[in-house]
């Protein structure tokens, strides 16, 4: 057991870094696009809150397999051609986006109207209020249920390895067909993989959760 | 107040109707509010009172009729509008002070965004404006910790800091225990002497006598009566007043 973590401890530790490579990528590109979206569904502009229901809608409904292979492989018929690894951060990115805008957005409008109507009467333009008053509020209600979408992000980098991207279950499967009499060590290794990312977010979340906490 | 106003328009409005669905909330409303004048806005719950106040700086956009400040007639929307705003002070029913900010905090930030000044220009200015209010020593706390009274008096505070022309006090004091009503009601009244224009909608007597240029009584969404203190508490003319006031100066 031990020499089998040691003849493979490269090819694990190479997955695991594309693993949380891929996870961190994604994930900072949902954050910003999926704010800007949130933005955009409280917008008093009709065409931008249009534009980003859209886009909720499309992303949100579609298989993220789907996704994946729209971006690998239809977008070079259009002449914009991605590599695996970018096509793949740019697919869990922007169908990530979707739920990261649908939970910012419940946090806006948990936000009691009162604290806008006061930015708004103060002079503050839509965004100013957006950026000084309602968002900072509205991201202490959200960290628990984004706590929830990065990690189901990080479990749905696996699809990754279906486009070429080498990254944790990839490496399973390459694992279990050279070793195929101890499947259930390299299963092991490979959930110890994704655990560690997502166990470690759990704790992080719940210590920002008590850090931001606001009286109210 | 004694002072009389400059009798020099900064508020009007004119013909302004609005509606909530088949509700019409405010009926051919003509009002004008000269610079330093300050009226006090009374009547019936669901008169109208609020949603007056709230439509002079566009919180509630009216569908009929022309609301002026300063000359220039109240914008749609953007950025014109929020400029306009930021002349317009505005303190409500309750308090909304930023609940993440602490409340030097909630003072400084108009004047920063809005008006660009330097910190240390808007804190000192914020510290002098609490200090005035008398929650100078509350300065690092955030809105939660403090009482009613003294939020609401955070709250006049940060609508001062933009150097407004004029303050609308949506029922300022609705929301507090009764002990604490005095203690806004007091800066309100020395605001009054110090000349700013103000249009007050509230139900204390006291301080429409005791502060106002002007009273105006609405009913049904339409201005009923409008007469300086003295002849509108001792002399109403219209019915309706009559009763309104029976109802509440009687106990």
């Amino acid at each position: 057991m031990v020499q089998f973590f040691i003849d493979n401890f490269p090819l694990l530790r190479d997955a695991f870094l594309k693993t949380l490579q891929l996870s961190v990528l994604a994930g900072l590109l949902a954050l910003v696009l999926g704010t800007l979206l949130a933005a955009f569904r409280v917008s008093p502009i009709t065409p931008l809150r249009g534009l980003a229901t859209f886009y909720v809608e499309t992303f949100r409904n579609t298989p993220l397999t789907v996704v994946f292979f729209f971006i690998i492989f239809g977008l070079p018929q259009i002449d914009f051609a991605v590599g695996f690894f970018t096509g793949s951060v740019l697919a869990v990115g922007l169908y990530t986006a979707a739920f990261v805008c649908e939970a910012v957005r419940s946090g806006i409008n948990a936000v009691s109207p009162g604290q806008a109507e006061a930015a708004r009467a103060l002079g503050l333009t839509f965004g100013q209020s957006l950026r000084e008053v309602v968002l900072p509020q509205a991201f202490r209600t959200v960290v628990p249920p984004l706590g929830n979408v990065w990690i189901a992000m990080v479990k749905n980098t696996s699809i990754a390895a279906g486009f070429a991207v080498t990254e944790l279950t990839a490496s399973l499967q390459r694992l279990s067909n050279a070793n195929g009499g101890e499947i259930l060590l390299v299963l092991a290794a490979v959930v110890a993989g994704y655990m560690l990312i997502t166990v470690p977010s759990a704790y992080v979340v719940s210590r920002v959760e008590r850090r931001v906490a606001i009286l109210r | 107040m004694t002072d009389r106003p400059t009798g020099e328009p900064l508020v009007r409005l004119t013909g302004v109707n609005k509606w909530f669905g088949d509700l019409h909330v405010l009926q051919d409303i003509d009002l004008t509010i000269d610079r330093g004048e300050v009226v006090v806005v009374i009547g019936p719950s669901g008169s109208g009172k609020s949603t007056l106040c709230r439509a002079i700086n566009r919180l509630e956009a009216i569908q009929d009729g022309e609301i002026t400040i300063d000359g220039q007639r109240l914008p749609d929307e953007g950025k014109e509008l929020a400029r306009l705003r930021s002349d317009v002070g505005m303190v409500f029913q309750s308090f909304n002070l930023f609940a993440h900010k602490t409340v030097l905090q909630n003072v400084m930030l108009g004047p920063t965004t809005v008006r660009k000044q330097s910190k240390g220009e808007a804190e000192k200015r914020a510290r002098e404006l609490l200090d005035r209010v008398g929650v100078g020593h509350q300065a690092d706390k955030v809105p939660a910790q403090l009482s009613g009274g003294q939020q609401q008096r955070v709250a006049i505070a940060r609508a001062l800091a933009m150097d407004p022309k004029v303050m609308l006090f949506d029922e300022p004091t609705s929301a507090l225990d009764p002990e604490m009503i005095n203690e806004v009601l007091d800066v309100m009244t020395s605001l009054a002497r110090d000349g700013m224009t103000m249009v007050v909608v509230t139900h204390e007597m006291g301080f429409a006598r005791r502060a106002a240029n002007r009273v105006v009584f609405m009913d049904a969404g339409r201005i009923v009566e409008s007469a300086t203190p003295e002849t509108f508490f001792t002399n109403p003319t219209s019915d309706r007043a009559k009763d309104f006031l029976s109802k509440i100066l009687n106990h």
